[in-house]
């Protein structure tokens, strides 16, 4: 499986690569070419995460950035006291556009392939991301509540604080393994490529990739948000069945 | 092979939901009680969220309450005029109960009402079994003492709108049962249980029904509160997962099977000190979570169900 996935990408890219190749002096203004071993991830009922492979060509040298970012949520961040010797959530702020997913990859270290500068204009790295809570805060209680909803997402696998790696095949031809765990969420995630050389960003890519529930799972997620008066009645008819025919199967045995 | 759960939005291992449903049916079986208050709890310690373990196990209870009422109906043990009456507190119980629960999980504390709910009623359940057991053993040793009053006249027996219940044999008010219903179905909708372990010892120790149309009674009611809870919770918090009742229930009905196929042959008392002693460990287990310093004081609301 993987074997043929990783054998067609690296058609893809030769294919690319010689494109690349003959419409080189025409190219100037998209120095980075990159796509995905798909577009789509299902999440079926058997989904327990996968690799998404990116794969692309540069125009000449220079290091590879890769943004991976989910669709933007409200995430409500709790903290925790002590009351009366039990811990109970005491303070909460909602940050309403934090996003669903985040991850970088990069041939080198981001730190030395561009400006700090520069990585907070691209929002690279979990520390550039932009959150703003609902609410005003002060600067030491902004900054625990933010620490703790990045914490939290990386814990949950869906941010990733270290950039994961860009490998090069030869100097022009760059690969990337993107991992999205069992409980990534879903929705339209976009793929951002750069490409920097003397500490500028001198090209950029966005790819999309859509990540959404399919099969069985999906038709009843549908069901019980879209239909849930009926849901709520199938749940019970369903339960009903199973406990008569479990009492008939009792009376037997 | 880890199966994803559609509502609870996380990947578990089948056959660790189907063992804990099968571990569970078993000493329902062999015990005769719901096993929603020991399966909830498991179910959040293996991290489905709490508000999607306690709606999809009243879910599963509608399903092991029927097969359990079918045996009590063919022998005619349950007194559906009592069950009546008991449903009706139930029904207001279990509506206020869903009601509650969604306001308590907008402002954030609905994981924390749960935890604490479960350690009340774990600790004392648990107790007074165990206490009951240890009795029940030392009793066995001395056969002559431990007669109890068979009726009791108390103040409740004072109440207004006494109602005829020919097959428990009472003359009582309307007002008592259905006030334990009302609070047994409120505790429906927040723990996730049937509540036959509340139900059951309020019936006989404050009604004073005859034991033997206690249990077929109790469950006749679950059945219907349960469904109400279900219903309730699918239309308005969408935290219902039918895959996940599916499994547990798939494992209950045959961890049932064998817990009653052994009830006969175990030693009673001893097995109930052990169920005791069991639903003892999961409170403190509760407890332990509640009072140690969390890893991280800073938490995410919980995910699963209506945004």
């Amino acid at each position: 499986m993987t074997a043929t996935v990783k054998r067609r990408a690296l058609a893809v890219v030769a294919t690319l690569a010689l494109a690349g190749l003959a419409l080189a002096p025409s190219a100037r203004a998209q120095q980075v070419v990159a796509d995905l071993s798909r577009h789509l991830v299902g999440i079926t009922t058997g989904f327990v995460g996968t690799e998404v492979l990116l794969f692309g060509a540069t125009e000449g040298e220079g290091d590879v950035i890769v943004v991976v970012r989910g669709p933007d949520r409200r995430e409500t961040v709790r903290r925790k006291a002590r009351v009366g010797g039990i811990w109970v959530n005491t303070d909460e702020v909602a940050f309403p556009a934090a996003p669903s997913f985040y991850a970088v990859a990069a041939s080198g270290p981001v730190g030395e392939i561009v400006s700090p500068r520069i990585l907070w204009r691209h929002r690279i790295g979990t520390e550039n991301l932009e959150l703003r809570p609902v609410r005003p805060l002060d600067a030491s209680d902004l900054a625990a509540f933010r620490d703790g909803l990045l914490r939290n997402k990386v814990r949950q696998g869906l941010y990733h604080d270290k950039p994961g790696r860009v490998t090069f095949l030869g100097n022009r031809l760059f690969r990337a393994n993107l991992y999205f765990p069992a409980n990534v969420p879903t929705g339209t995630y976009t793929v951002e490529v750069l490409l920097a050389r003397q500490g500028q960003i001198v090209s950029a890519q966005t790819t999309p990739l859509l990540i959404s529930k399919i099969g069985i799972g999906a038709e009843v997620y549908r069901f019980a948000h879209e239909n849930s008066v009926f849901y709520g009645i199938f749940a019970i008819v369903m339960a009903l069945a199973a406990g008569w025919i479990a009492g008939v199967i009792f009376r037997k045995g | 092979m880890q199966i994803y759960l559609p509502i609870a939005e996380i990947s578990i291992d089948v056959f660790l939901l189907l063992g804990m449903g099968g571990a569970v049916g078993f000493l329902s079986g062999l015990f005769g009680v719901g096993g929603g208050f020991l399966l909830t709890p498991l179910l959040i310690f293996t991290g489905v969220s709490p508000a999607v373990a306690v709606a999809t196990e009243a879910n599963q209870v509608v399903a092991s309450s029927v097969s359990g009422v079918l045996a009590h109906w063919r022998r005619g043990n349950v007194d559906f005029r009592m069950g009546a009456v008991l449903l009706a507190g139930g029904l207001a119980g279990s509506g206020v109960g869903v009601w509650a629960y969604s306001a308590l999980r907008e402002i954030g504390q609905l994981d924390l009402v749960i935890a604490i709910s479960y350690v009340v009623f774990l600790g004392v359940i648990g107790a007074l079994m165990l206490i009951e057991s240890s009795r029940a053993i030392l009793r066995s040793r001395r056969p002559d003492a431990g007669m109890r009053k068979l009726h009791q006249h108390t103040w409740l027996h004072g109440l207004p709108l006494k109602m005829r219940f020919r097959k428990s044999k009472l003359y009582i008010s309307v007002l008592l049962p259905i006030a334990i219903g009302f609070i047994v179905g409120f505790l429906s909708a927040i723990m996730g249980v049937g509540g036959g372990f509340i139900m059951v010892p309020a019936m006989i120790y404050l009604l004073g029904m005859p034991t033997i149309t206690v249990v077929g009674t109790s469950l006749f009611q679950i059945i219907f509160v349960t469904a109400n809870v279900t219903f309730l919770q699918a239309a308005h918090n969408h935290t219902v997962d039918v895959v996940l009742a599916l499994i547990l229930l798939t494992g209950g009905v045959v961890g049932a099977q064998f817990g009653s196929r052994f009830a006969g042959r175990l030693p009673g008392e001893q097995l109930r000190g052990l169920l005791a002693l069991i639903v003892l460990a999961v409170g403190a287990r509760i407890v332990y979570g509640l009072v140690t310093t969390p890893a991280d004081v800073f938490s995410l609301g919980s995910a699963g169900g209506a945004e």
